[in-house]
């Protein structure tokens, strides 16, 4: 007996990755999230530092100069009071940059907070909040901003918190049915038969289980978030004049496009799609590396 | 086929090496495999999980995953070499020459086609179609005996239970009459009647067709049962091959020697000796070997051992040829034991029960329908005891543990008594010490450890929950426990996952004992595991019990494993005790009809079968459970009117020991003696 000992280190495990650092391994390799990646990554240094290489003042207008075609001086040409459309267009992911991912995050904190509560009691909590999720996820987004601008104002706190609360009833429904398959595991039973709180239950040994699939459903509630300020903004719900704002800059020039004028209103319009895309790539290699 | 003349051989396999290609590195899974299965013959392959058993099946067929290749070696399937197969050849010949059954029939099936056009459609690939496929499908089904079979054809896969898909399953596997049959773990996830069944059918047909048989299991007692030569798989290679009866009776290697003894055999008990183990774990795959790979675990390994590979030794006799690789193959029934056997027992003071239940109900609600998963049960249970909980699934077993732990709430009326204090139904209104006082190790520990926290927060959690520890007082109790289940420190820092099944339920066990519990229910905590590391937790067990005076509520569908842990036996059928008693008696009898038929399900490795009773049909569903006695409509031994009328009682037959039988206990007496003497 003594010779031989009847447990012996777990060898080969020690060296086995742990599951985090598996998941880089694998994000690592994906080409999709690289793209991604460099493309969000590009817009992220134009918001954090885009007046330092943009080689004008955004906001400086140039009445001489308005409405003049791409050229050397002007890469991406001039809008109707003369403004740089290139200086605008980097500039401008500051906003959007701001607002969208503050929005995803409240949608997230909010949704999991539900998705938690609905999966883990079941019954009758889920029934009525659920119902009332459902109910809310069928009015239209542009109404309740319109609903809510009316009652609190136009501002970037405005747009974050109606996409925010937009958006949690999706991740909530995303959170909840992790949680009821979670839940039916045995280290919950375990749990209980150690009389632990619900909120512990939930929060401390639950939700570590739930991440992968809040963190795919947050990458691409990103991307719609990206989308949503923007038609807000064109709209004239969300960010307000003067920022350079890309939904902003279109709003207020696409009735240019008939005279001919397309520049001022086709590079925002790519700067979105690029960033929505970018974000997308990303969620896709997240989602793909969480699910290998 | 081409050739008329069969081959001398149905499969051949020649310095076989298979390897995965895992993170960037080519791992050895088998290593210069070679063996023989003759025409017609029944082959077992046994060996613990990670031997490289399943990619055997595979490679026969080249059937691997994408990261596996065959780096060397023959296969010759009746002759033709399989490596040299292009793709059409190769198509062709796992349609019509080679069929394999796999471990889950409910995988196997398509679950959104009806069975009767899975099975026409492997007639159609050989050109049958029409009103003929449907004739030959009809066939096929009576063939494996499914009763009805043009009703079972209309239905879906989850309409039919576990035992008739897998006869699904061989029928379609038969359906081309192939010449070799491949059947991976085929009864391991059945209930043991329905494991006999299946076995008796395997057997039944294998006088019937000439198909050779390539038979994987981890059960060595179901391979001795059905095969007529085994091999012993060990880290991709072959240790011992010889006539299973020999290999089993007289094993020459080492490996074989220590798995034949982690098993509890002859009604071998807790109090009688523990069981001996094999200390460490196998070779990871791709692991360098020198030398003989089982050298580190085997207590007869010298510097020879581990240096030098051994040889297949030719150890053939007048009972037929047999290979053995080792060194000391003379001396391999020699090997010393990992685990002394010998335990102190001291005989247990009669005291006052710990856990008293009276006319326990549970109720469910199915479509409408009560459905009774547990039906007015009552027993206790003494400090130190071990009751042990046997059944066929559906039977309430595991329903009933959680009505005991609060899990699910009883239906009203029926009490549960802890050290004399009647426990609330809920878990949340029980006080704090009741919820410590009962705790339970579950089946699976994949999901009862919570894969995100660590083993240390684990157990740490559940000393601060159930012991009230925190700091240095956890800190130094958390030692105890680590060492009680014999782990060490350094599993203290990783995740469940970095750990083996065996390691993980020794955790589970660990947390079941953090506060000192009265009552702890194993369910089925050692059936996901290897016998050697099965043989490992039942001692664990056994011995934590003996120091700790706790009473353990056993839940296991092994009889063997059930019969050495426990004192005391309780038998249920659909929610009901049909037989409850001492073990000893409720194992050698006289029985009730059900246990009878229990018993006798198990196939057993000493092949010492007397009289085989085997029952028919499927346990009947518990929202429309049969009049009378519930288990009338399968009995054997039925004695009239009286069975189908009249629900007999749980009447004491001997002190102790109660039986639910309209079977004077005399004449059960004298029934299964009969039953024993004349032969079936």
């Amino acid at each position: 007996m003594s010779a031989v000992p009847t447990t012996s280190p777990p060898q080969d495990d020690t060296r086995r990755r742990s599951p985090l650092a598996e998941v880089l391994f694998s994000l690592l390799r994906s080409r999709t999230f690289l793209v991604g990646l460099f493309i969000v990554l590009f817009w992220v240094a134009c918001a954090l530092f885009g007046e330092h290489f943009a080689p004008y003042d955004p906001l400086a207008d140039d009445i001489i100069n308005a409405l003049a075609p791409p050229s050397a001086e002007h890469w991406f040409g001039t809008d109707q009071i003369g403004r740089d459309v290139f200086s605008r267009v980097i500039v401008g992911s500051r906003d959007i940059l701001t607002v969208a991912p503050l929005a995803t995050l409240l949608a997230t904190v909010a949704g999991t907070a539900l998705g938690l509560l609905t999966g883990y009691f079941r019954g009758i909590v889920d029934d009525v909040v659920s119902r009332i999720l459902e109910a809310f996820m069928a009015i239209p987004v542009v109404i309740v901003a319109l609903l809510a601008i009316v009652a609190l104002g136009t501002s970037k706190a405005t747009v974050i918190v109606v996409i925010g609360l937009s958006f949690a009833p999706i991740i909530a429904r995303t959170v909840r049915s992790a949680v009821l398959a979670e839940r039916e595991l045995d280290y919950v039973a375990a749990a209980q038969l150690r009389h632990e709180s619900a909120l512990h239950t939930m929060f401390v040994e639950i939700l570590p289980n739930v991440i992968p699939p809040i963190l795919v459903e947050t990458t691409v509630r990103l991307g719609y978030a990206i989308f949503a300020v923007a038609t807000l903004s064109f709209m004239g719900f969300g960010i307000q004049p003067p920022s350079p704002d890309w939904g902003l800059s279109i709003s207020s020039n696409y009735g240019m496009i008939g005279g001919g004028f397309w520049w001022t209103v086709l590079f925002d319009a790519l700067a979105i799609a690029s960033l929505v895309i970018g974000v997308n790539l990303v969620a896709d290699g997240v989602h793909g590396a969480l699910n290998d | 086929m081409t050739s008329s003349a069969k081959a001398e051989n149905a499969l051949e396999l020649r310095d076989l090496s298979v390897a995965y290609r895992v993170a960037g590195r080519n791992r050895a899974v088998l290593r210069n495999l070679s063996l023989n299965i003759r025409q017609g013959e029944a082959y077992g392959l046994v060996g613990e999980s990670g031997c490289g058993k399943s990619t055997v099946a595979l490679t026969v067929v080249r059937y691997l995953p994408r990261n596996g290749s065959i780096s060397g070696g023959v296969i010759s399937l009746d002759g033709q070499d399989v490596m040299k197969l292009d793709a059409e050849a190769l198509r062709r010949a796992r349609a019509e020459s080679v069929s394999m059954v796999y471990q889950d029939p409910g995988k196997a099936l398509n679950p959104s086609i009806r069975i009767g056009r899975q099975l026409t459609e492997i007639f159609e690939l050989g050109g049958i179609t029409g009103q003929a496929a449907t004739d030959r499908a009809i066939a096929m089904l009576n063939r494996v005996r499914i009763s009805d079979p043009p009703s079972v054809m209309q239905r879906y896969p989850h309409q039919l239970s576990g035992g008739m898909q897998q006869r699904v399953a061989i029928a379609m596997a038969l359906a081309n009459d192939p010449s070799m049959l491949i059947l991976d773990e085929p009864t391991t996830g059945l209930d043991a009647t329905v494991e006999a069944e299946v076995l008796d059918l395997i057997a039944q047909l294998r006088q019937e067709l000439s198909a050779s048989i390539l038979f994987i299991s981890h059960n060595l007692a179901v391979v001795s049962n059905m095969c007529d030569r085994v091999g012993v798989l060990y880290a991709g290679m072959l240790v011992e091959e010889g006539p299973t009866e020999v290999v089993f009776n007289d094993p020459r290697h080492p490996y074989t020697v220590a798995l034949l003894r982690c098993l509890p055999r002859g009604g071998q008990r807790k109090d009688q000796g523990r069981l001996d183990t094999i200390p460490g774990f196998l070779p990871g795959i791709g692991a360098d070997i020198k030398g003989c790979a089982f050298a580190d675990r085997c207590a007869l390994a010298d510097d020879r051992c581990r240096t030098e590979l051994p040889p297949l030794y030719d150890l053939s006799d007048e009972r037929g040829k047999r290979l053995s690789r080792c060194f000391h193959h003379d001396k391999a029934q020699a090997l010393p034991r990992a685990t002394p056997s010998d335990v102190a027992t001291a005989p247990k003071p009669a005291t006052a029960p710990v856990l008293r239940v009276a006319g326990l109900n549970k109720t469910y609600a199915s479509h409408g329908h009560p459905l009774r998963a547990v039906k007015d049960v009552s027993l206790d249970l003494r400090p130190g005891e071990t009751l042990g909980l046997v059944g066929e699934s559906g039977s309430g077993k595991t329903t009933f543990a959680r009505l005991l732990l609060g899990l699910v709430p009883p239906d009203d009326g029926g009490t549960i008594e802890l050290e004399g204090k009647a426990l609330a139904p809920k878990l949340e209104n029980r006080g704090d010490d009741q919820v410590k006082a009962m705790q339970i190790v579950f089946q699976n520990p994949d999901s009862a450890l919570n894969r995100s926290h660590s083993i240390r927060h684990i157990l740490g959690r559940a000393l601060k929950r159930l012991a009230g520890l925190s700091g240095k007082a956890q800190e130094a109790r958390l030692d105890d426990l680590v060492r009680s289940v014999r782990l060490t420190d350094r599993h203290l820092a990783v995740k469940p996952r970095q750990l083996s099944g065996g390691l993980k339920q020794r955790v589970a066990i660990a947390r079941a004992f953090a506060g000192d519990p009265r009552i702890v229910v194993c369910d089925e905590p050692t059936s996901a595991l290897d016998v050697s590391v099965q043989a490992a937790i039942l001692n664990l067990l056994a011995d934590l019990q003996s120091k700790e005076d706790v009473s353990y509520i056993f839940i296991s569908h092994d009889l063997g494993v059930v019969r050495y842990l426990s004192d005391k036996i309780a038998v249920l059928y659909l929610g009901r005790i049909m037989e409850i008693g001492p073990s000893e008696e409720v194992f050698s009898g006289p029985h009730h009809p059900y246990t009878e038929a229990l018993l006798s399900a198990v196939p057993k490795l000493d092949q010492t079968e007397t009289a085989r009773i085997r029952l028919d049909g499927e346990i009947p569903s518990a929202t429309n459970p049969p009049p009378g006695c519930v288990f009338n409509t399968r009995c054997p031994r039925k004695i009239g009117p009286i069975c189908e009328q009249q629900e007999p009682p749980l009447a004491e037959a001997q002190p102790g020991h109660s039986i639910r039988c309209h079977i004077p206990y005399p004449e059960l007496a004298r029934l299964q003696k009969a039953a024993v003497t004349e032969p079936a």
